[in-house]
């Protein structure tokens, strides 16, 4: 078979082909082309998409002008927080400090287990260790669906299967973590170099060891890496896992807006802030070492 | 030790023997990060008990599986406002919105947040504003707009958009303190003004950054939207939820259906565009 020539492969974009691109004669007798440009009609699809949101939301700013006064007051009242919450009041110390420890303790249960989890599948959907290319698409589109639940739904489906409590929250979080950690391992998995697992198996090492040997020194920085990310984004995700019943401080968080609480709120989501402050600024050093 | 750093700084090639010899041991790192990481797990173990399943656990379970295989394809093709099509188009639109107004709300942000630019102390002043923020979850902006705006889709808009603007300015500030400074000196060079140099200098350099930092967020928030519902914020969240809440598996498997779809739909269209937009 012929090979195809390089102007034959260039397929013309649709576009040029309904509007001919304007044909510019240089002095030295050579034409080029000029295509027309795209961006009125990106600008006129997009003015299109925002019109057709704004009808079925309903958007209307008028609300946020006349009623923004409301705001303006509740997060004035977040703003001041209820110190009792912090060693003024015991019972109140208590309660905040054991669901603020609920929700860290379920983000770090949660990571680890997910993490772990993910790395024999992320080896196993990357496509240049596993050449059964029915399992990795298998495991791809199942991974896939577990990243499109959002983790409020899976905390919902696990409080409602194993009762409400921090252990529905762990589930959840498992979950998710699992998802996301293995899609991003299997795509680092795929860019490491493959020459030294080639060069330890032509040594008579089996697939295991030259893997062992050859491509786990290369993705495990990666690897602890991606491991401190997703304990970054759970912590966050946690927070909010009570508001389902699955524990921690999302059950405070939901209890007090009830109660138009918002001082108290304020304290919770003070706490929540120094602690994800805390986190995110010790994982972001341990991955800057890592890289 | 001291021996393999004197063969790693003689200058003849080094034999197998002493290549071994002298190969990273980073052994005690590796059972420290162990050890920690035990401890750690051993500590989070206090609090986590697995009291059996809920008094009707295995039914739901069951509830839930049949509902996911045998979803309602009634509700799944229904036109009507109920009808899943147009609760995931209120999801859609809540995050386009909500992704645009955050996205343009951002660049003031990030050009006040940027240290390059403004003064220390003012960067720091709003790069506090923007994380506190993102640390006010999605949920609870929603529940505190929600009294400004009442519960309907137009409370997940103005939530979306707030909650947009922390990570977005996070990848503005990135891209604006990565600009190529000397392409300025050069046009200032060839005689540009102060506009030409913003249309040829500043814009080309940050545009596809930023247009693909609200691509990404566009997938972001699609996900939030679609959990938002649960406060009452629309989208499909509410009736998923209604739902669940009246065991009503098989609307369940619908409406999740109609999600995993559209989130599947929106991810492959998002990360080709990204890719183009990285490639130029």
């Amino acid at each position: 078979m012929k090979k195809k020539t390089a102007e034959a492969a260039y397929k013309t974009p649709l576009l040029d082909r309904i509007i001919k691109p304007r044909v510019i004669t240089l002095p030295n007798g050579h034409t080029v082309q000029k295509p027309i440009s795209r961006t009125p009609f990106i600008v006129v699809i997009v003015l299109a998409v925002i019109y057709i949101s704004a009808k079925v939301t309903g958007f209307d700013f008028g609300i946020i002008i006349n009623r923004g006064y409301q705001l303006g007051y509740i997060l004035g009242r977040i703003f001041q927080p209820n110190w009792s919450y912090f060693g003024g009041d015991a019972a109140n110390t208590a309660k905040l400090f054991s669901a603020l420890f609920d929700t860290i303790k379920m983000s770090i249960m949660g990571s680890v287990i997910g993490a772990t989890l993910a790395l024999p599948i992320a080896v196993l959907s990357s496509t240049n260790i596993n050449k059964n290319g029915v399992v990795v698409w298998g495991l791809r589109i199942l991974l896939m669906i577990i990243r499109t639940l959002p983790t409020l739904i899976i905390a919902k489906f696990a409080a409602l299967i194993f009762g409400l409590g921090t252990f529905a929250g762990t589930m959840a979080i498992i979950v998710f973590t699992f998802g996301v950690v293995a899609k991003m391992m299997y795509e680092s998995i795929e860019t490491i170099d493959m020459g030294a697992f080639e060069a330890t198996e032509s040594f008579g090492a089996n697939k295991f060891q030259s893997f062992w040997s050859a491509c786990i020194p290369q993705i495990l920085p990666t690897y602890l890496s991606y491991c401190l990310y997703s304990l970054e984004m759970n912590i966050r995700a946690a927070a909010i896992l009570g508001y389902v019943g699955a524990g921690g401080l999302g059950i405070l968080i939901n209890e007090f807006i009830g109660w138009r609480d918002y001082e108290s709120l304020g304290a919770v989501l003070l706490a929540l802030f120094v602690v994800v402050f805390i986190i995110e600024n010790t994982s972001q050093y341990l991955r800057k070492k890592l890289s | 030790m001291g021996k393999t750093k004197q063969i790693l700084n003689s200058d003849r090639p080094l034999t197998i023997e002493e290549a071994y010899a002298s190969r990273p041991r980073l052994w005690w790192l590796y059972t420290l990060i162990l050890l920690i990481v035990a401890a750690l797990l051993g500590w989070s173990g206090t609090s986590i008990t697995f009291k059996g399943l809920a008094t009707k656990g295995i039914t739901i379970a069951q509830g839930v599986g049949n509902g996911l295989i045998h979803p309602d394809t009634g509700l799944l093709f229904n036109l009507t406002p109920e009808g899943v099509p147009y609760q995931l188009l209120q999801t859609v639109a809540i995050a386009v919105l909500g992704t645009i107004i955050g996205g343009i709300l951002a660049i003031p942000f990030s050009f006040l947040a940027c240290d390059k630019i403004v003064p220390k102390w003012v960067a720091v002043i709003f790069r506090a504003v923007i994380l506190g923020i993102r640390t006010i979850p999605s949920l609870v902006w929603a529940l505190v707009w929600i009294r400004v705006t009442g519960p309907n889709a137009f409370c997940g808009v103005v939530t979306e958009s707030v909650c947009s603007i922390g990570m977005i300015c996070k990848m503005y500030i990135n891209a604006i303190e990565d600009i190529d400074t000397k392409i300025l000196e050069s046009l200032d060079a060839s005689g540009c003004n102060g506009f030409q140099k913003i249309r040829y200098g500043i814009l080309p350099q940050i545009i596809p950054n930023f247009i693909s930092t609200v691509i990404y967020r566009f997938d972001i928030n699609v996900k939030d939207a679609t959990t938002l519902g649960i406060v009452g914020a629309g989208g499909i969240g509410a009736a998923l939820i209604q739902c669940m809440n009246s065991s009503r598996w098989s609307m369940v498997g619908a409406y999740l259906c109609g999600m995993v779809v559209l989130m599947v739909v929106i991810e492959i269209f998002s990360t080709r565009i990204r890719s183009k937009l990285a490639r130029g």
